[in-house]
């Protein structure tokens, strides 16, 4: 037992996890007493507030995500080929700190998807409520709540990681290298994530319900909740944390670790959509970290930054909350395309069996949206009572945004005509992506219009647009990337008839779902409402019987992924004739990646070239004096 | 060919499918027409574009789809047309920055200024809404509903005494929050006789959803009249304050109309004689048998007694500040007389 509590595992998490509220109840304890405080020992407030910060790091240390370096730190000595902790050999291997980007990776993608049914069990239920005018299920309390936690999970513990997920799988196959650059670092990001999901669900049990603020908490409404709240305040610092770990991982992965010949312009656009979010990330991420940090200080230590009402000058800001805010969570919401934007790239090449059309427009498009996605956050503010000059730039910027994304649409329909379309699951994901992606875009631009966007800030139009933009436009290149990358991942091949079953549901009942919101937003159904007036009584009814059947229809990819995993056909190494490099191994991909280093001679794209390769297993020596396909070693034709 | 046909007609049925769906609530001001017509060009513009977006997917998937005896081939080698690209850059840019335009003379359009406006103030709390009418001589008219003349110009100055609101008449189609600290400012010309609904858009807490209010808009005549009725009780009042203290009915009666009105109590909690049905706070029948300084207290200081299975933080702190003391007077009297 002893032996147990000592080596790093869930024993010894538990026992830390136990240790960290121990620190937390004795460190409020010491300093309310030092501080002359009433009842020095027994407010519960602080020390659930410290708990929230101590025991998740507690825990990290217990797992054994710090062992290694602790162990550096000590100057014992170093094992550089140290891979204990490498690789996967039965399923309790997922369950601790493993430093393979392909386990990491499949761990990413399985607690995210675990919290895509939380977070859609609560839009089930809050369409439950919805589908009638009045309160049936839930009280306003539960509703806020539900609203919130829905939010926050779907983005903060579904969208943005599983995409970390399929880049940590596929990101370094793709350029050849053997892992990422920090695999430990990496496995720390990852064992942050189920932290914060634990931190943002534990909230239910807190007095006075969980966090009800939405997943935007604005101030002053947050800094006056009840305790709930400052499980989303604390919860998305471990979030953020962990995205800007892989964030940097990612930067440094792909700058460093490229396979030789593998230049900037022969990366798949896949590396460089995950190149272009994680500069995203690193230099927003941040900003969210300090609107909760200035939330949590308010809350829990009367800093009155957002209280406009006492203080010395009554001089807190509350539009500053929002202006930081903001200034992370516009730019989130191309963290949380671009990758599904590399997706796409590849899938539709791949089974249109044609190079991407201008792939370097492709390229500098994704640079594009990063420099203007900088630019554009006030037009969240349209209507916030900020100074109203700073809505006309905001419009234009916001506008413009739309032409670099113009472009990457148009580019893949040029892609996919006259290919020869290989019409199944992950195809059928991708192309649904763009009429669905499409939507959102137009319905983006129209909110970019200040005039127009005054009326329908803040009612179902929006809510219908970000889950065009979210699932329309994310989930479905989500689904389309792990159907595609599913025989690499498990070795097996999925059921092509239940992936094109779960597509039609999805396809069919997102969009009478989502379609009649834009409506009833306009006729003035404002968001985030438990009830409402009966006009819209009908539509209610009708969406949420819709959205009932679109929740049934991800029972069908979670029993076709289940079983398949289990028992479907093995896979073989290429099974779609790709050229990228991760299909170029096994699937599932030996420990190490490649047993010989690939050396690249041609673009990513070639398809339709007779011959053309993108990467050959040779040493750089051999490879050199005859470079197969160097017709393609140009992506462009000049 | 056969494409750009189809194309065409698919976009003419959208355009006149966006032409036959009812959009907007009623246009009740002079705001409306711009924004309503800036959206129905925007679905001019934007139709077209979703049809061609899928057009070129379906007609791709219909005659580009791999037929049998195709599993090994590729398509044609084709790694992009510069000519194509720079005609799918500049068109929509110059399409977007036209749009911008457009949409900057509508705003200019309808935030305009005018000389003889009406201001309005409008106070937002946790929730529920007011507005008083500043008059000469420092006097004020209050209301728990809004109240305009038509074809005047309004400014609506608009505070908060909590937390962030936003005051919005989906049938004046503007809206704007309310923000601790700051005055915010919101212009409209309402243009139609009626009533329409006053609506919070900016999730503010428990009550949000039923944080509601109607605006009427009156002919010139019939809104007079009613600023004349209103005046009257308020001096009335200022008179007795000076004078002899009001009667127990007079107070009670004050208590009621401050319960079901201006203050908002009624969103919250649940009293029969005020016909009122909020679940936000505790059925009021739990006072029965509490003395009047208890009631006080649960109205100036709610955090000191908190009913079993309602959270402390709630009920604004803010009402012995934000009522008068005669409002104070009558609140308290006229529940102790309900819970006898």
């Amino acid at each position: 037992m002893i032996v147990k509590l000592r080596a790093p595992g869930w024993y010894r998490a538990g026992t830390f996890v136990a240790l960290g509220i121990a620190f937390a109840y004795v460190l409020v304890g010491i300093v309310r007493t030092a501080m002359h405080f009433d009842n020095p020992w027994s407010d519960g407030d602080a020390v659930t507030i410290v708990s929230l910060i101590a025991a998740p790091l507690f825990f990290l240390v217990g797992l054994g995500c710090f062992d290694y370096w602790f162990y550096w730190v000590a100057g014992r000595p170093t094992r550089p080929d140290d891979h204990s902790s490498h690789g996967a050999h039965s399923w309790k291997d997922y369950f601790r700190v493993n430093t393979d980007h392909k386990v990491i990776g499949i761990q990413y993608i399985c607690t995210s998807v675990f919290f895509l049914f939380v977070g859609g069990l609560m839009a089930m239920l809050m369409r439950a409520e919805l589908a009638q005018p009045g309160m049936q299920f839930v009280n306003s309390q539960e509703f806020n709540g539900l609203v919130s936690v829905h939010a926050s999970l779907l983005i903060f513990l579904f969208v943005i990681p599983i995409f970390a997920g399929i880049a940590n799988f596929v990101l370094p196959l793709m350029i050849g290298a053997p892992d990422m650059a920090f695999p430990r670092l990496n496995a720390l990001s990852f064992w942050m994530l189920p932290v914060a999901g634990t931190i943002m669900l534990l909230s239910f049990l807190a007095p006075g319900g969980s966090f009800a603020t939405g997943w935007t908490a604005y101030a002053p409404l947050s800094t006056t909740m009840p305790l709930g709240q400052l499980f989303f305040t604390i919860g998305v610092q471990f979030a953020g944390a962990s995205s800007i770990a892989t964030a940097l991982n990612f930067l440094v992965t792909i700058i460093t670790m490229r396979a030789p010949g593998m230049s900037f312009f022969r990366m798949p656009l896949l590396v460089w959509a995950n190149f272009s979010t994680s500069l995203l990330v690193v230099i927003a991420t941040p900003f969210i970290a300090a609107s909760q940090f200035f939330v949590l200080l308010d809350r829990a230590l009367g800093f009155q930054f957002f209280n406009a009402f006492v203080g010395a000058g009554k001089d807190g800001s509350v539009l500053m909350y929002q202006h930081v805010f903001w200034f992370y969570s516009h730019p989130a919401v191309y963290i949380m395309m671009l990758p599904g934007f590399g997706i796409v790239s590849e899938v539709l090449s791949v089974k249109a069996r044609k190079p991407i059309f201008g792939y370097r427009m492709m390229a500098f498009s994704l640079i594009a949206i990063v420099i203007l996605g900088f630019t554009v956050w006030a037009h969240h503010m349209f209507v916030s009572g900020m100074q109203s000059w700073i809505r006309i730039p905001m419009m234009i910027t916001t506008a413009i945004i739309a032409v670099p994304t113009g472009i990457k649409i148009f580019s893949w329909l040029a892609t996919i005509w006259r290919g020869v379309l290989r019409v199944d699951t992950p195809m059928l994901f991708a192309l649904g992506f763009l009429v669905t992606f499409t939507c959102g875009g137009i319905s983006g631009v129209m909110l970019a219009m200040v005039p127009f966007d005054i009326h329908v800030s803040d009612t179902y139009f929006i809510v219908a647009h970000i889950h065009y933009v979210l699932f329309g436009g994310s989930l479905f290149t989500i689904f389309a990337g792990l159907y595609y990358w599913f025989p690499k991942m498990t070795g097996r091949m999925y059921d092509e008839r239940l992936g094109k079953l779960h597509f039609w549901a999805t396809f069919i009942f997102f969009n009478v779902t989502f379609g009649p919101m834009h409506l009833i937003g306009i006729q003035g159904m404002p968001r985030r409402v438990a009830d409402y007036a009966q006009q819209w009584a009908p539509y209610n009814l009708a969406i949420s019987i819709a959205s009932f059947l679109l929740g049934l229809s991800t029972l069908v990819f979670l029993y076709n992924m289940v079983v398949s995993w289990r028992l479907g056909p093995r896979a073989a190494a290429n099974p779609w004739r790709a050229l990228t490099l991760e299909w170029q191994v096994s699937s599932p991909p030996p420990i190490f990646n490649f047993d010989a280093v690939p050396t690249v001679v041609g673009g990513p794209y070639e398809y339709g070239i007779p011959g053309a390769v993108h990467g050959i297993f040779q040493s750089p020596a051999e490879a050199k004096p005859k470079p197969a396909g160097s017709v393609a070693t140009s992506p462009t034709t000049e | 060919m056969q494409m750009v046909a189809i194309g065409a007609i698919a976009s003419a049925i959208g355009i006149a499918l966006s032409y036959w769906i009812h959009w907007f609530p009623v246009d009740a001001a002079k705001q409306d027409k711009p924004i309503d017509t800036l959206y129905h060009v925007l679905m001019i513009v934007s139709i077209p574009i979703f049809v061609l977006v899928t057009t070129v997917i379906l007609y791709s998937v219909w005659a580009f789809r791999m037929r049998p005896g195709q599993e090994s081939e590729d398509g044609p080698p084709i790694h992009g047309n510069t000519r194509l690209e720079v005609v799918w850059t500049a068109i929509p840019a110059i399409l977007l920055v036209s749009l911008c335009s457009y949409a900057y003379g509508v705003l200019t359009d309808i935030e305009q200024t005018h000389k003889d406006e009406l201001v309005v103030k409008v106070h937002a709390v946790q929730f529920a809404w007011s507005f008083s009418y500043p008059q000469a001589g420092g006097a004020r008219v209050s209301s728990d509903q809004l109240y305009l003349p038509v074809n005047r110009p309004v400014r609506f100055d608009i505070d908060t005494q909590d937390v962030i609101h936003d005051f919005w008449v989906p049938a004046f189609r503007v809206k704007i929050d309310t923000v601790p600290g700051i005055v915010t400012h919101l212009r409209v010309t309402p243009t139609r006789l009626g009533s329409y609904p006053i609506v919070c858009a900016e999730l503010c807490g428990l009550g949000h959803s039923v944080m509601r209010s109607t605006a009427h808009v009156l002919t010139a005549a019939a809104y007079a009249r009613w600023l004349a009725r209103e005046q009257a009780p308020v001096s009335a009042g200022g008179a007795g304050g000076g004078g002899a203290a009001p009667t127990q009915a007079q107070l009670i009666a004050l208590g009621r109309q401050t319960f079901t009105g201006d203050s908002g109590c009624g969103a919250c909690h649940t009293l029969a004689d005020a016909g009122t049905s909020g679940t936000t706070g505790p059925d009021l029948r739990a006072i029965r048998g509490q003395s009047q300084a208890e009631i006080r207290q649960d109205i100036v200081d709610p955090n000191a007694r908190i009913a079993p299975g309602y959270q402390a933080n709630i009920m604004p702190p803010s009402f012995g500040q934000t009522l008068t003391a005669q409002q104070l007077d009558g609140l308290v009297a006229y529940l102790a007389s309900v819970s006898k």
